[in-house]
């Protein structure tokens, strides 16, 4: 049945014949209460399973991954269109099925993450592009009789001498024609798009209200439904009274699923008011123990003991013991939620052999594959509808397909279309968050001031175990735990080092948080340089520039940031500046915070921030995806921090889960350092540095050396 | 039966009196512009213009706007005409996008009120607008250029 | 800095303003006692969360700054773009929305900002001076003042905030009751 998604022309043409009718996506057009619809167009030529040219001359570009902020519906494209010489303004975006197709390079599954659409489909957009481009001039060479050698292209048109052909003109005969295996790239001095500031080509949905969300799922029959979840993780329904839910005007029915009892609606306020007339007697479990300070104090006892090593090399003990300088410091960060501005949803609609699942995912290929388990269709008879994620940050990455999968179980259970809704207080609690963290570090310190051992234990929650990721667990070390420490320059630039995890396991379930293991390693690192910089009386700039001399790109972003930042000269009265620099992603980046404290509350005036991402595809995108990093590691800073007592999430909403806002937010300057390195990646790069630079700026400021987030301003 | 006129439309509701505006808006009407994000008038993303002024129609109960002149994001303009939308598109501010019905109805408020306004007027206007992209300081660049559109 | 000028302000109309018609000393005495009432309803946090200093309102009953950065504006109904009408609306919401949506009552608003009519934190003194100071409140005579504490919506609405709010302590009757008391007898000040 694979060979239905191949990515060859002839079968991804008959993959186009086979669904076509199913591709039928149906929603309400506002105001009229009449179906749209958006069915394959005919006539179409499709060189690979990116892209698709039609007569009327649209390109439609199809992308393997999802767009949630980050860019890569521009992004994207911009690599096609470069390779192709398309007409900019005639191409046209939408997220690609799940299928094997759209797998990741070299993964078996489709997903959005890791900072890594646009420099993982460097080659292959770039190369989607050239193929339909050699396609189109052989076409038009055969058109008049030339050879494609005298053609050239331009603007979405061939050119051979004063003869010319649309794109559009040529796309039925292209389509006939069998596409070559690799094609040869443009040299990087002759690309048009790449590295040109672009505007964001989803903009215009975007700010009229057209753009579809998840969320803006609606079609005949289909009924809303809200879920009732146990108080605490792992809780379980042991008995519950709808008697009350079932009066309630538009309540179509309650049905019990694995995850709690869901209530199903006309539309989301009665199921809504359903829930809350409804009555669960639940078996809280060993969750309901659960106490987030008892945690972390069990988390510091843990930094104590020996765990399993991450990295090790030559004798930090021995060194330490030695050591007539040293340092010791414990940090850490509590649990976050990613609380992105679209709730959880997801709309199912099961049918004798098929399965449609219309929601904003990162993890199509998880998803399709737990519809399938639960439904007992085959993967490809779930089809997967990719809208717009209206925020993701890793929560809608889940590798248990949590909300996909409760989604399926409730339209499952009331044989209809159900859209499942989680309010924003299900979203604040309901699990998957960054997991909590203790660090201990003990450093010895050299005569010349620099570390010359070091020792760091990590103590939180492995992210991939408890997940179908767990096999990349290595010698019991989840890399998302240790990432920024056991392969930070610093650490491993000593040839006395070692550094030790323990993964305790708790009820509470986690997940990756927009710059998963570095939110909180990068803090401690940058934190810790910055206490040995003051431990050696040194500049906290000339500090690094000393340790980092052989890290070039480390260094490139750190004398760019400080420079921009006017680092050396004086801040303005009353404030501080602080800095630090991190890898991450295979980017580099650094950031130099300007701090002041105002009526008790902690003032962030300015953030610069320079940034190395090797080849900038849209620099107007990293631009913005550097701000949007900065502000939600601002967030996470100033003010996240969800925790438990007797097992139930503490905060709910934005009211008590509080994040940044404009009046909260720095004037941010986004420096990029010109490369030619292959592309890293871009998404998640801005946060790291941000609480590290903020903190050590509230050390320079007050003197006080803050060790735990968030931040205070006391 | 609640009537709404709804972007200058007037339609009959079938709704009872304590249904949120937004949930009819968006469930029932089917304007799907006007997003839900909290539920308690904390985000903005629910804001609409009634009788001219913002309004979170999350927390608005539908009979309190019985009769009144609603204004949603599709009801802005019919082609994305109105300045502070062609300053948002210029200044490229969205990115997940969730948040900017919201954050433009508000920003369209603030002009309003205040055609010049200073960046100390644009946080205080805004402040009550989540993005968690951190989209804000292009917004208040936004509302600048948008301040300059409308004069043109 | 504005609680210390409204402080010395009440301070000097306390040394030239002295009484008009001279109530007897019991009447005096029950009119001070009475006052105890007035000022711990006054400054409640129901009724001082806007009432406050400066142009930041506070929330909730801890009295936290406001979030979203909310301001008391030109007239006192919030910033231009965000009046406070945007999530106030004209009564409490309906409990179905949840404790934590905002409460409601007419013309939901802070203090003009000519005319503060600070409480907070103001001693006993001078919150009495501040209360019949006509520059202050709105220029009212206490006939004026019964009224508004009797009648307004805004005012009753601190006896039914809705929520988890903590509602004034004091039964409405009995504020009313005492604010009358005080205000027959020309509104007479405690000495500390």
């Amino acid at each position: 049945m694979n060979a239905r998604f191949d990515s060859s022309r002839r079968d991804f043409l008959k993959q186009g014949a086979l669904t076509g009718g199913a591709l039928v996506v149906a929603f309400f057009v506002p105001g009229a209460h009449r179906l749209a619809q958006a069915t394959e167009a005919p006539a179409e030529f499709a060189p690979n399973a990116f892209l698709r040219i039609s007569a009327d001359e649209s390109i439609r570009v199809l992308l393997a991954h999802s767009e949630m902020g980050q860019g890569i519906w521009t992004a994207l494209p911009m690599l096609i269109a470069e390779e192709l010489d398309a007409d900019w303004s005639k191409i046209q975006v939408e997220h690609a099925p799940a299928a094997p197709a759209y797998f990741a390079n070299g993964m078996p599954m489709q997903f959005t993450g890791g900072s890594m659409s646009t420099w993982t489909e460097f080659e292959r957009y770039r190369q989607a592009g050239a193929m339909a481009r050699a396609l189109l001039i052989q076409a038009a060479a055969q058109r008049f009789k030339r050879k494609p050698a005298d053609c050239r292209t331009e603007n979405g048109y061939v050119i051979v001498g004063e003869e010319r052909a649309s794109y559009g003109t040529l796309a039925p005969a292209a389509a006939k024609l069998a596409p070559p295996k690799t094609v040869a790239l443009k040299e990087p001095k002759d690309w048009k798009l790449i590295g040109q500031p672009t505007k964001r080509l989803d903009s215009p949905e975007k700010i009229n209200g057209s753009a579809r969300f998840g969320m803006d799922v609606q079609f005949d029959g289909l009924l809303t439904a809200v879920v009732a979840r146990g108080p605490v993780f792992g809780a379980t329904v042991r008995a519950f009274d709808a008697t009350a839910t079932r009066q309630v005007p538009g309540v179509r029915d309650v049905v019990q699923v694995p995850s709690g009892v869901a209530v199903i609606a006309d539309h989301f306020w009665a199921a809504k008011r359903g829930r809350d007339a409804l009555r669960v007697d639940w078996d809280l479990g060993a969750g309901a123990a659960l106490d987030s300070d008892a945690v972390r104090t069990d988390f510091l006892a843990k930094a104590a003991t020996e765990g399993l090593v991450a990295t090790q090399a030559g004798d930090a003990a021995a060194t330490l013991s030695g050591a007539a300088k040293r340092i010791e410091a414990e940090y850490s960060v509590p649990f976050l939620a990613h609380a992105p501005m679209e709730p959880l949803n997801c709309t199912v609609k099961i049918d004798a052999d098929l399965c449609e699942v219309w929601t904003g995912t990162q993890f199509q290929t998880m998803d399709q594959a737990a519809a399938a388990r639960i439904t007992g269709l085959k993967p490809e008879q779930v089809q997967i509808h990719t809208l717009f994620l209206g925020g993701g940050f890793g929560r809608r990455a889940t590798p248990t397909s949590d909300f996909v999968v409760e989604a399926v179980h409730v339209a499952k259970a009331a044989g209809k279309p159900v859209k499942t809704v989680w309010t924003r207080e299900d979203d604040i609690r309901g699990g998957y968050y960054r997991p909590a963290f203790v660090h201990k570090a003990e450093i010895a310190i050299g005569d010349d001031g620099k570390p010359a051992a070091w020792r760091q234990r990590i103590v939180g929650q492995s992210i991939l175990g408890n997940s179908p990721f767990k096999m990349m667990i290595k010698n019991g070390i989840d890399a998302t735990s240790v990432e920024g420490v056991a392969d930070s320059p610093y650490i491993k630039d000593l040839a006395n080092h070692r550094v030790e995890l323990h993964s305790p396991e708790l009820p509470v379930p986690v997940l990756w948080l927009r710059s998963v293991g570095h939110t909180h390693t990068a803090f401690v690192m940058e934190s810790l340089i910055d206490e040995l910089a003051h431990a050696a009386g040194k500049d906290p700039l000339d500090y690094r520039r000393d340790l980092l001399q052989q890290h070039a790109r480390h260094l490139g972003v750190l004398n760019l940031a400080a420079e921009k930042a006017g680092w050396g000269t004086p801040p303005e009265k009353g404030r501080a500046r602080g800095l630090a620099v991190h890898e991450s992603f295979g980017s580099y980046a650094a950031q130099v915070a300007e701090v002041s404290l105002q009526g008790g509350e902690i003032r962030v005036h300015r953030v610069v921030c320079a940034v190395d991402c090797g080849i900038a595809v849209n620099p107007a995108g990293i631009t913005a995806q550097m701000e949007s990093g900065i502000v939600f590691g601002l967030s996470a800073a100033l003010f996240g921090n969800l925790t438990l007592r007797k097992g139930e999430v503490q905060q709910s909403n934005y009211h008590d889960y509080r994040v940044l806002r404009m009046n909260q937010t720095p004037q941010i300057e986004v420096h990029i350092v010109p490369s030619t390195a292959k592309p890293g990646g871009i998404g998640e790069v801005g946060v790291p540095p941000l609480a590290a630079a903020v903190a050590n700026a509230l050390f320079a400021l007050t003197g006080k050396r803050q060790r735990n987030l968030p931040l205070s301003a006391a | 039966m609640v009537s709404l006129n709804l972007n200058g439309k007037t339609a009959q509701f079938d709704v009872p009196d304590d249904m949120p505006l937004l949930w009819v808006i968006r469930d029932v009407a089917h304007l799907t512009g006007t997003k839900f994000g909290c539920g308690m008038a904390q985000c903005g993303a629910c804001t609409v213009h009634v009788d001219g002024s913002p309004l979170r129609a999350c927390i608005t109960p539908v009979a309190a706007v019985a009769g009144k002149a609603i204004t949603t994001i599709e009801g802005l303009s019919p082609d994305a005409s109105h300045p502070v939308q062609r300053a948002w598109a210029e200044l490229d501010v969205v990115q997940c996008g969730y948040c900017q019905s919201g954050q433009i109805m508000s920003a369209v408020a603030l002009l309003k009120a205040k055609p010049d306004p200073t960046d100390a007027d644009i946080d205080a206007a805004l402040s009550g607008n989540i993005c968690r992209c951190g989209t804000y300081q292009r917004i208040r660049a936004a509302v600048h250029r948008a301040a300059e559109l409308a004069k043109t | 800095m504005h609680n210390v000028l409204a402080v010395l302000l009440c301070l000097l109309l306390a040394a030239c303003g002295s009484s008009s018609n001279s109530p007897d000393a019991a009447q005096t005495q029950a009119a001070v006692a009475a006052f105890a009432t007035v000022q711990q309803v006054f400054q409640h946090l129901r009724c001082q969360n806007c009432h406050i200093p400066g142009d930041a309102p506070l929330q909730f009953d801890a009295g936290l700054p406001h979030q979203m950065g909310v301001v008391r504006g030109p007239a006192g109904h919030g910033a231009p773009g965000l009046p406070c009408s945007s999530c106030h609306g004209e009564a409490n919401p309906p409990e179905s929305y949840g404790p934590n949506a905002p409460p409601g009552a007419p013309h939901w608003a802070l203090p003009p900002p000519e005319k503060r009519m600070v409480t907070k934190d103001l001693s006993a003194p001078a919150l009495c001076k501040m209360i019949q100071d006509k520059q202050e409140n709105g220029g009212r005579d206490f006939a004026a003042l019964l009224k508004h504490v009797s009648e307004d919506k805004l005012v009753l609405w601190g006896w039914n905030p809705g929520g988890n709010r903590a509602p004034v302590p004091v039964p409405h009757a009995e504020f009313v009751a005492k604010f009358k008391t005080w205000s027959d007898a020309g509104g007479p000040c405690p000495a500390s």
